[in-house]
């Protein structure tokens, strides 16, 4: 059973509000005594899903939360938009794909880097992307 | 009888002027060194002209009428100065409430009848405090523009062109890449590739916290501009953490020479200029005659 210990809520409308963001991922990562190579992994892995985010949705919410499972701790993060939604998510999550003439490894990267990753759209209503990064994961 | 409240303060707009900048010269908030009486002087009173002029009894009580758009500008465009001045937010605050204080001091001797000061003081109380607001949101959009002055600022200060050899440059990049950083990354390189004739660049990223895609898509560009450019470009500085996240993410830099340090790249560049680094051996040197 997943347990939240402690939770946070950030808005992210601008390009000037992700670096704040990712520093704050930084300091709960570093609170749950993450390795380097974990909190950097999901450090990239938050930076491409706020900047979808703002590019494809024009911003949105993230829930950043500190959560426990038996002995792993872990950083669980939320990210909610009311942009367009993704019409084919099979599509989106392939590498190379991007509608917005760019590298195409946003989400499918963000998969491998991460422990969890779950992903709901409805076209017309927005995104929610959640991801979990254990500390020893 | 009711007051038109417009005319009193119109007659007495002498007397309101001396009691604000008397208000304001008393307060020992008053930056001397920013504002001069004469300024400040100035200032009073084209504001008090203005707001005296637009406002009317019909007016009074709607704060958002089309009248008051230069009263508006006017408080905008002084308090957007002080923000840029330095001014700190109690200064600026402290102007628009002295004006409001003045006013209401003269309705005080103007107007006898307890109930209708009250009617008439809540209005104006209510008109100014629109004012205040206005004041405020202007002084912190000038604040943040000193804000973004200086983001450009660093941006610029932060991207050094080195030349660390006859030909060969280092670029150390500290900082998150975003587009606008990466412009004048990739200017900055290319000119000075250009201006030293340089053919092998080294972009140092140690100082850069995360590769994401958007990251290494600016690195990518920035190594296709400097090629096209007739000079090649290293990447150094790719710490182990950083190395693992791109692989995951699945970035292809392998067209790329990459390189753990600055050093390293600093060798393969005196390698491909056919340079060598030797240690002179002392002995050697006193044989040769
Ligand atoms: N929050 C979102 N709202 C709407 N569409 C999205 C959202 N996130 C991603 N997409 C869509 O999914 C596609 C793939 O996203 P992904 O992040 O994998 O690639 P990208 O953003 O196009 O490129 P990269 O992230 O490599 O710069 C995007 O091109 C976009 O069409
Ligand atoms: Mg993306």
């Amino acid at each position: 059973m997943i347990v939240t210990l402690s939770k946070d809520v950030m808005k992210v409308v601008k390009d000037q509000d992700v670096v704040p963001f990712r520093n704050r991922v930084k300091e709960y990562a570093v609170k749950i005594k993450m390795g380097l190579v974990n909190q950097t992994k999901l450090i990239t892995a938050a930076s491409e899903l706020v900047r979808n985010m703002l590019k494809y949705a024009s911003g949105g919410e993230i829930l950043i939360e500190i959560i426990t499972k038996g002995r792993d701790n872990g950083i669980r993060l939320t990210f909610k938009d009311k942009g367009p939604g993704i019409p084919d998510i099979d599509l989106a999550m392939k590498d190379g794909f991007s509608t917005g003439k760019s590298l195409g490894l946003g989400l499918p990267g963000t998969k491998r880097l991460v422990s969890e990753f779950d992903i709901k759209t409805i076209v017309g209503e927005g995104t929610t992307v959640r991801i979990i990064k254990w500390a020893n994961g | 009888m009711p007051f038109d409240i417009s005319m009193i303060l119109q007659k007495k707009k002498m007397q309101i002027l001396e009691i604000w900048i008397k208000k304001q010269l008393e307060s020992a908030d008053l930056r001397e060194d920013l504002f001069s009486n004469e300024d400040l002087r100035a200032s009073c009173e084209e504001l008090l002209e203005v707001l005296l002029s637009s406002l009317n009894e019909d007016n009074l009580t709607n704060p958002a009428s089309a009248d008051f758009d230069e009263v508006n500008e006017i408080l905008a465009g002084i308090s957007i100065s002080q923000a840029r001045q330095g001014f700190n937010p109690r200064e600026t605050a402290l102007f628009v409430f002295g004006l409001k204080e003045s006013l209401i001091e003269i309705l005080q001797e103007e107007i006898k009848d307890p109930q209708d000061l009250f009617t008439n003081c809540f209005k104006l109380n209510r008109l100014l405090d629109t004012f205040s607001i206005t004041t405020f949101e202007t002084f912190i959009k000038g604040r943040e523009e000193v804000i973004l002055r200086q983001t450009d600022e660093i941006a610029e200060i932060s991207t050094p062109v080195i030349r660390v050899w006859d030909g060969i440059l280092a670029l150390p990049i500290i900082g998150t890449l975003d587009s606008a950083r990466t412009q004048v990354v990739m200017e900055n390189l290319l000119e000075e590739i250009v201006a030293s004739g340089s053919s092998i660049a080294i972009l140092d990223i140690s100082g850069v916290p995360a590769v994401d895609s958007l990251v290494a898509q600016h690195l990518i560009k920035t190594v296709s501009a400097t090629r096209l450019m007739g000079a090649e470009c290293i990447i150094s500085g790719i710490r182990p953490e950083i190395a693992q996240t791109v692989v995951h993410l699945g970035i292809d830099l392998s067209n790329i020479v990459t390189k753990a340090t600055l050093a390293s790249a600093l060798k393969f560049a005196f390698q491909s200029m056919k340079l060598e680094v030797k240690r002179v051996q002392k002995d050697n040197r006193n044989i040769v005659s």
